[in-house]
């Protein structure tokens, strides 16, 4: 690791991977004591990837964890005692006891998403919110996390290819943690690299060590930077390994001893804290220091949490339908004048005509403006292409707008 | 056709096509936070040209052509309904929206209920058969939708419904999907007032008032049904015939006052027979109205097949006015 963030940043991300792993920990003794109600996963060892990608984004930035990203609700600012609510089903959670685990969001404030239980689904939802944020001037980036068995689905590539084809300021964290359940990614996936997926949509990706905070940061923060510019989606690919069973009743036998010891070796938070010291960023008070602040909040957070009602049973019946504005008011927040995306600003003009072009019935008839791609595709038009002429022409095919990638993801890639 | 649209009107007779389109049109031009994202809508005006000049007049940013990726509209639709845009998303035909059955099911319809999420956005397109599309460009997937809490299903019979409910399915702050039916695309005109209206969505119309029994009906079938009517008081029948416009929620309340006052209910759908409309009609009279009827509720549906192609094949599963007549003489008479 090399020394480029300022001792606060440096010592941010390490109280967030300690602070991440504190609420799980806790969180493993409240299922024991029967107070968690459904499941309960685990992020363990994979802490510097939900930290360090959450943490280089901007607060009005977008994200939508998946269930293991506990790290990156906590660096968007979700206190410890929501994450402790909703997995014990309680009413002053932010689904009040509806859904469980890391289902919630926040539209106003903390800008999050909710996932659902399907994998992949959040895909196309943050392009949209990524094209929401860029249509209203707001310069918003858009973030969310895919496992290595969630990046098989069919909504992975229509959300990923529509990203693309969009450019859509949108950042996609591929979170290889070498299992899907049971399921080794070698049978989920033909590829030894999972960012060689980006290909198929020309779009950039990295590669990055998914165990080091530092890495994981700063190239969140250069893909963040780089889709906020207007380069388009960029896929990051974490490696890393799942340390616990696939949720709390999953012993996880089907993992060979081997690798466990290997990457329990490489634990994120000791390998930090080795390069903190070293680096002289920490010593034994701070960490003290830390460690007594992270007790002595999530014990706070615990009793507020254990002292929540359960959800009142009629309260099920309720909230189906937004009734209209004493529900929500629903104000799109524009930081771009409104005329730009009004008649007659909006409005936009053929690139050629085509004499006799759908003229069916309830079309326009001869001579119907037609349009091509972006406007940048008109400079690449043949000559005379802009006239009414006798024929479309015979090429029309735009120089592609999209950045492909280049050979090899691993151009910017950090092992 | 009578009370079609709804009160008095200076306006216009347009198809009912050209009402979609101009709902659009005005609603785009009413409030910038409206897009329209679907398949071939933006240079080349949709399949059947409901959006045909929109791309002109509001732009790319606003009229967005989309890869063949049903579940990516939907989501990506949802997504910009979270920050507060009116996305209308437009199934190339209503067929393909079982592509993103996952999407609207699960992420668009629980948002609200779960984490207290609006998603304001509309799934609109072309549906329905009688026009030998097909067994998958013929489709009614209302039902799939209707067994959604979290979602509204609309499925207008005339241009004004249509213009009206498409406009307040776009203010509505619920995920609203809207089923056109595309037999009724050019073959139906209708008045629509010149100025701004919605017609309000959860309310069913009676179309045709009668006496001797109600017959219930939404979307093309509900022309059909009124054919049948005019076919029944010939014979002295006055059916009374109801447009229930919206499926979800349905209105009770003018379901209930009909069949009380006539004692005898009859349900018309080109859906297929199990799992549709009628069943959940027939539970309501029963635990609602069970002491009013007096013969059973009857049931003129489409058959319990894939649609098939051949014309003569469509026809036979199809319902139509001599089937209505003659199921709704023999429930007269009982
Ligand atoms: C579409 C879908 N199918 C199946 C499941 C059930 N399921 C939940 S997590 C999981 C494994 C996911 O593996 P991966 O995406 O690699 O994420 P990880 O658990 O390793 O973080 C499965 C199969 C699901 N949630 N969604
Ligand atoms: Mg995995």
């Amino acid at each position: 690791m090399k020394k480029e963030l300022t001792r606060q940043q440096y010592l941010d991300l390490y109280y967030y991977m300690r602070l991440n792993r504190s609420v799980e920990d806790m969180m493993v003794k409240l299922f024991r004591q029967n107070k968690i109600v459904g499941g309960l996963y685990s992020s363990l060892g994979q802490e510097a990837i939900s930290v360090g990608t959450a943490y280089a984004l901007e607060k009005k930035d977008w994200l939508a964890p998946m269930i293991r990203n506990i790290g990156a609700l906590l660096v968007k600012g979700v206190r410890p005692r929501d994450i402790f609510m909703q997995h014990m089903a309680k009413y002053d959670s932010p689904t009040k006891g509806k859904d469980g685990t890391s289902h919630f969001g926040d539209l106003d404030d903390l800008h999050i998403v909710s996932p659902i239980s399907m994998l992949g689904d959040l895909i196309p939802v943050m392009t949209g919110v990524a094209m929401a944020g860029r249509y209203l001037g707001q310069k918003t980036v858009a973030m969310t996390w895919i496992g290595d068995g969630g990046s098989s689905t069919g909504v992975f590539h229509e959300g990923l290819n529509f990203a693309a084809t969009q450019k859509a300021p949108f950042v996609l964290i591929l979170e290889n943690n070498l299992w899907a359940y049971s399921t080794p990614v070698r049978k989920q996936v033909p590829l030894a690299n999972l960012a060689d997926r980006a290909k198929a949509y020309g779009i950039d990706s990295y590669i990055v060590d998914g165990n080091n905070v530092v890495a994981m940061y700063s190239t969140a923060k250069e893909a963040v930077e780089r889709a906020r510019a207007g380069e388009g989606p960029i896929l990051i690919e974490a490696k890393s390994f799942r340390r616990m069973g696939h949720a709390q009743h999953d012993p996880a036998e089907y993992v060979p001893k081997e690798m466990r010891a290997y990457w329990e070796a490489r634990d994120p938070i000791a390998l930090y804290e080795k390069f903190l010291t070293s680096e002289k960023l920490l010593d034994a008070r701070d960490k003290k220091e830390i460690e007594e602040k992270i007790n002595a909040l999530l014990a706070k957070e615990r009793e507020f949490a254990e002292n929540s009602p359960m959800p009142p049973p009629e309260f099920a019946e309720t909230g189906v339908y937004c009734t209209g504005d004493d529900c929500h008011k629903i104000r799109a927040k524009w930081e771009r004048p409104i005329a730009e995306v009004t008649p007659p600003r909006s409005s936009v003009e053929a690139v050629w005509t085509v004499p006799g072009f759908g003229s069916g019935e309830g079309s326009r008839g001869a001579n119907a403006p037609m349009h091509f791609g972006d406007t940048q595709a008109a400079e690449t038009l043949p000559a005379g292409a802009g006239k009414p002429a006798g024929k479309p022409p015979a090429k029309v095919t735009p120089q592609k707008t999209v950045k492909t990638a280049p050979t090899g993801a691993s151009r910017k890639a950090r092992r | 056709m009578p009370g079609t649209n709804g009160g008095a009107s200076n306006g216009t007779s347009v198809t009912f096509l050209e009402a979609i389109k101009q709902a659009m049109f005005e609603e785009m031009e009413r409030d910038p936070a409206v897009v329209l994202i679907g398949e071939d809508v933006g240079v080349y005006g949709g399949a059947f040209k409901t959006s045909e000049g929109l791309l002109e007049r509001f732009g790319w940013e606003r009229v967005i052509d989309t890869p063949i990726s049903e579940s990516a509209i939907i989501g990506a639709a949802c997504g910009m309904s979270y920050c507060g845009l009116r996305p209308i998303c437009e199934m190339q035909f209503i067929d393909f929206i079982v592509c993103a059955f996952n999407q609207i099911t699960n992420f668009v319809a629980k948002g609200h209920y779960l984490w207290n999420a609006p998603a304001p956005m509309v799934v609109r397109g072309p549906s329905g058969g009688g026009v030998h599309g097909g067994p998958f460009h013929s489709a009614n997937p209302e039902m799939y939708f209707v067994h959604t809490p979290g979602l509204k299903v609309i499925y207008p019979s005339t241009p004004y419904d249509a213009k009206g409910l498409l406009k307040a399915a776009v203010r509505d702050n619920n995920p609203v999907l809207f089923f056109e039916h595309k037999f009724l695309y050019r073959r139906i005109k209708g008045e629509v007032p010149a100025g701004d209206y919605t017609v309000p969505i959860g309310k069913a119309v009676v179309r045709r008032e009668g006496i001797h029994l109600t017959i219930i009906s939404y979307a093309a079938m509900m022309h059909t049904s009124l054919e049948a009517a005019e076919a029944l008081a010939q014979e002295g029948i006055e059916a009374e015939v109801i447009d229930l416009r919206t499926l979800l929620p349905l209105d009770e309340e003018t379901i209930l006052n009909s069949v009380k006052k006539t004692n005898k209910c009859l349900v018309v759908h080109e859906d297929t027979k199990t799992g549709g409309i009628a069943g959940e009609i027939a539970a309501i009279l029963c635990e609602k109205a069970f002491g009013d009827l007096d013969g059973p509720l009857m049931r003129v549906t489409s058959l319990d097949t894939p649609v098939p192609y051949a014309p003569s094949l469509e026809e036979y599963f199809l319902p139509n006015a001599k089937k209505i007549f003659s199921a709704a003489k023999e429930l007269a008479r009982y």
